[in-house]
């Protein structure tokens, strides 16, 4: 049984990390570049993590699946990062932003790392702008500020609506300098495909080059995945089409728990399906929510083109429901919500899935001008997918999947149950609980990648004894052999059907079963689909060409052969929780309002499953949750 | 050149869903699909890389490929596509081509030193309003390469320039500002990009619509540089 120590330490909350930090070990500055750090991922985690090893003096190799670093999915993000800086003097402070980010995660996060987050927070924007990041300025040149989800204070931070992109590029730049002076090698088009683990001690990774098909083993002193989420397991999501979960899968089944799978987040903000062809998700960004204002139609079936619906016939259901925060309710609650009126048949647009997003009163209010000036981007976006012009009709949206909280476990130096693996951004579980509220990611990719690896990861350095391996070494000899046999298999199959086929089938199933509402009937039916969908992959899957050239189908074949074993264990996951909490929603536990029924006194826990062997169930440990400082109670948005 | 039959494609799909389509036949009927860099299809992270009709990322301005719909084609039209062409952009299959020398330019010098630890406070860097913003518009180049793409010379200049423009703006490039300029057109030289004779084919393939007055900026900063540097610095720069 896999041991879960949290490594919090003693103390009051706010001397927690700086006291840490004191006691952890160091590296002697000319020892560091004795070191091999092993970086999966380039996006913020990753990226960030890489240029802030490396200009310590460690060596670092990163790899990346992409053909350049800078294409991480990090780069999509467009709404903005909180800081706890309290430049608009509306009441924030690090407290306040470490209070609503546990309540937004509805209580399901530990208080320790949340709290240091928001600590850290005030730093990160400190350090992007003397990279260069061109946040949006006031007129007498100070930084700007708006309001995302959950919160009652303006402390997003932006720039334009490509805040992820200008982030990402920082850290992209920060990391090139360092590949220039040599502290950090990158490898492009480099797929990791498992990890070695000598000893019980994650030693190096094996890859494969997604231009020859050559098999590689990559050795080191440490492995970090910063490799993102598992969105994707729902074919249809908002995030890039070659976001995936080999990298945390492979180490799941080489000994890392995986945390809270269940745990995923349906942004209520994303353009609405067009088609059956439909390939992924579009986003419009949180923030449009600042500005614009959500209704349907007070009647089911008005089918009246949205100039013609009076205002009184108009309901303007979030700010019915929840008075304080109305349009920025946060987005589990929101999502729900926009599902409830869908539901009741007075959702728009053709397939009755959608609702609008208002901006006339806005743009009465404030000009055209300085609308286009916060979203002119997202309202292009909008207008070159749809065809039709938001600055003149409401824009349609609908809810779709977009952020996985749940994800390998780590403790609070973000090293998982594997010594020596550290997972970084949104790749690992901590920090947003059940629901991750707007523009926090962003913030926790940084403060990983950064603040906290670069100190962690010194610590398990300078206590470990790490003997040389060498890529001879019978571990590593025996995973290319697995890695080398899995990929045949995929290969020789020879069936009728595509990949694509089975993941969007899977992507249904997951959808229906285990989507915005599920139920313990829904969940049992998807447990017995998902293994028959699998079986049926592994018999008749088509996967054209050879592993020796550069081949997108096989590519997503590995893929999509993890999807098909991680969607079962998120099924497992939502089943046993019998509570609703964040995004998760079980429709057997819920308020007379239709809100989360959280079980405080019997699931204030971290859920974290521990790979047993093929076809076995996972076995599933508890880290209890206390909350010391942030009270447990319902949350609230009216 | 191969010609593939894509019957039943409707307007409202993007380009690429229609080549996934395409390949989805094409993996139906027992052969292998035609390869092609894409990723967010979402216009912003600079892969998608398609010359459309000998336009690259295809008719619409300011688009990158995986945000034309098929409604900007004629029913029955045949299309042609094909990678990016430039000398210093192998092909590597089919679509794909190696865009690995943007990053070896960026490696020259498109950052601001700042390693991590010890920033400011934001607000102690005052920057005017119209400053940052004209830096933003620069900043948004996705990496894409269509500049290269569409340039008759093959020249990188506004891929290299908007990256100078943004942080030759800001001040906090002021002190690498100079050096950046040289380093970096250095190695657009080395990496065999063309010349720039402002033909402006770039700016009109841009999906970001950058301005090729980050190339003037580029023009007078590199001229300054090698001024006040003295000739051989030109030279020196690796």
């Amino acid at each position: 049984m896999i041991e879960l120590e949290s490594k919090v330490p003693a103390g009051p909350i706010e001397l927690k990390w700086d006291k840490h930090r004191f006691e952890m070990k160091l590296v002697n500055p000319a020892n560091k570049r004795k070191y091999t750090i092993l970086m999966v991922g380039s996006g913020l985690g990753g990226a960030s993590a890489a240029a802030s090893l490396s200009e310590l003096g460690y060596n670092v190799k990163c790899f990346c699946f992409q053909d350049s670093p800078r294409r991480a999915h990090s780069i999509a993000a467009q709404g903005g990062i909180n800081a706890a800086k309290n430049y608009r003097n509306d009441g924030d402070s690090i407290y306040r932003l470490f209070y609503d980010t546990v309540k937004g995660g509805d209580f399901r996060s530990r208080e320790a790392n949340v709290y240091r987050l928001a600590q850290i927070s005030v730093e990160i924007i400190d350090q992007c702008v003397a990279q260069g990041v061109p946040f949006a300025r006031e007129y007498g040149g100070v930084l700007a500020n708006r309001s995302f989800g959950g919160a009652q204070v303006s402390r997003t931070f932006y720039a334009r609506g490509q805040t992820g992109q200008q982030l990402l590029l920082g850290a992209y730049q920060q990391m090139e300098k360092e590949i220039a002076r040599g502290g950090v090698t990158m490898y492009p088009r480099t797929e990791m495909l498992d990890l070695i683990v000598i000893d019980g001690y994650a030693r190096g990774i094996v890859t494969r080059d997604m231009v020859t098909g050559q098999v590689a083993t990559y050795l080191g002193d440490a492995v970090v995945l910063g490799t993102g989420g598992y969105g994707n397991v729902f074919y249809l999501s908002t995030n890039a089409k070659g976001s995936n979960a080999t990298a945390i899968w492979r180490a799941y089944k080489r000994g890392a728990a995986f945390a809270n799978p269940c745990f995923t987040q349906i942004h209520p903000t994303c353009i609405p399906v067009s088609g059956d062809y439909q390939s992924k998700l579009t986003l419009m960004s949180e923030s449009l929510r600042n500005d614009g204002r959500v209704w349907v139609p007070k009647k089911a079936g008005d089918r009246r083109p949205p100039s013609q619906i009076a205002d009184n016939e108009r309901d303007y259901y979030l700010e019915r429901k929840y008075p304080s925060f109305g349009n920025l309710a946060p987005r589990d609650i929101a999502s729900r919500a926009a599902k409830e009126v869908c539901d009741e048949g007075r959702g728009v647009g053709e397939s009755g899935l959608g609702v609008y997003l208002d901006f006339a009163d806005a743009i009465s209010r404030l000009g055209t001008q300085t609308i286009r000036e916060r979203y002119g981007n997202l309202f292009e976006m909008y207008q070159r997918i749809t065809d039709e012009n938001p600055y003149e009709a409401p824009m349609r949206i609908y809810p779709a999947v977009h952020y996985t909280m749940g994800g390998l476990w780590v403790d609070y130096n973000l090293m998982s149950t594997i010594p020596g693996l550290h997972v970084i951004g949104e790749a690992n579980f901590s920090d947003h609980g059940a629901n991750r509220l707007g523009a926090s990611a962003l913030m926790q990719g940084l403060a990983d990648g950064y603040f906290v690896l670069p100190a962690t990861i010194g610590d398990y350095l300078a206590s470990s004894k790490l003997p040389k391996v060498g890529t001879d070494h019978p571990d590593c000899r025996r995973v290319e052999a697995e890695v080398a046999a899995f990929t045949r298999r995929l290969l020789d199959i020879r069936g009728k059907r595509t990949v694509d086929s089975f993941h969007r089938e899977l992507g249904k199933i997951m959808w229906d079963y285990c989507g915005m509402a599920r139920n313990a009937t829904g969940l049992k039916k998807a447990l017995n689909l998902i293994p028959e969908l699998r079986a049926e992959f592994w018999r008749n899957v088509n996967v054209p060409g050879s592993d020796a050239e550069l081949n997108q189908a096989l590519e997503k074949a590995g893929r999509v052969a993890d999807f098909l074993e991680l969607g079962e264990l998120m099924c497992l996951d939502a089943l046993h929780r019998d509570e609703s909490c964040g995004g998760h929603f079980r429709e057997e536990f819920q308020t007379e309002d239709g809100e989360a029924l959280r079980d405080d006194e019997h699931f204030a826990y971290v859920a974290a499953w521990e790979y047993k062997g093929p076809d076995r169930t996972p076995a599933m440990q508890k880290e209890p949750l206390e909350f010391e400082y942030v009270h447990l109670a319902q949350r609230s948005y009216k | 050149m191969v010609t593939y039959d894509a019957p039943g494609i409707g307007p409202d799909m993007s380009f690429l869903e229609m080549l996934d389509v395409v390949n989805e036949r094409l993996i139906e009927r027992g052969d292998v699909p035609v390869a092609f860099d894409h990723d967010c299809r979402e216009g912003i992270c600079g892969s998608c890389s398609l010359m459309i009709d000998g336009v690259a990322h295809g008719p619409m301005p300011g688009t990158a490929t995986c945000q034309l719909h098929m409604r900007s084609f004629k029913d029955g039209a045949v299309i042609s596509v094909e990678p990016w062409r430039a000398r210093a952009f192998p092909v590597l299959r089919d679509l794909v081509v190696d865009r690995s020398a943007l990053d070896r330019i960026i490696q020259a010098g498109g950052f601001i030193s700042a390693p991590t630890g010890g920033a400011p406070d934001g607000n102690t860097i005052l920057i005017p309003k119209e400053t940052v913003d004209t830096a933003m518009d620069a900043a948004q180049c996705i990496g894409c390469g269509a500049c290269v793409a569409a340039c008759p010379n093959g020249s990188a200049s506004l891929f290299t320039a908007s990256k100078l423009a943004h942080l030759g703006l800001l001040p906090q490039g002021q002190p690498e500002r100079y050096r950046r300029a040289l380093r970096m057109v250095a190695r657009m030289d080395i990496e065999q990009f063309g010349g720039c004779t402002l033909y402006g084919e770039c700016q009109d393939a841009c999906p970001k619509l950058i301005s090729i007055d980050t190339i003037t900026r580029l023009n007078r900063d590199f001229l300054k540089a090698s001024l006040s540097e003295g000739r051989g610095a030109v030279a020196k720069a690796d």
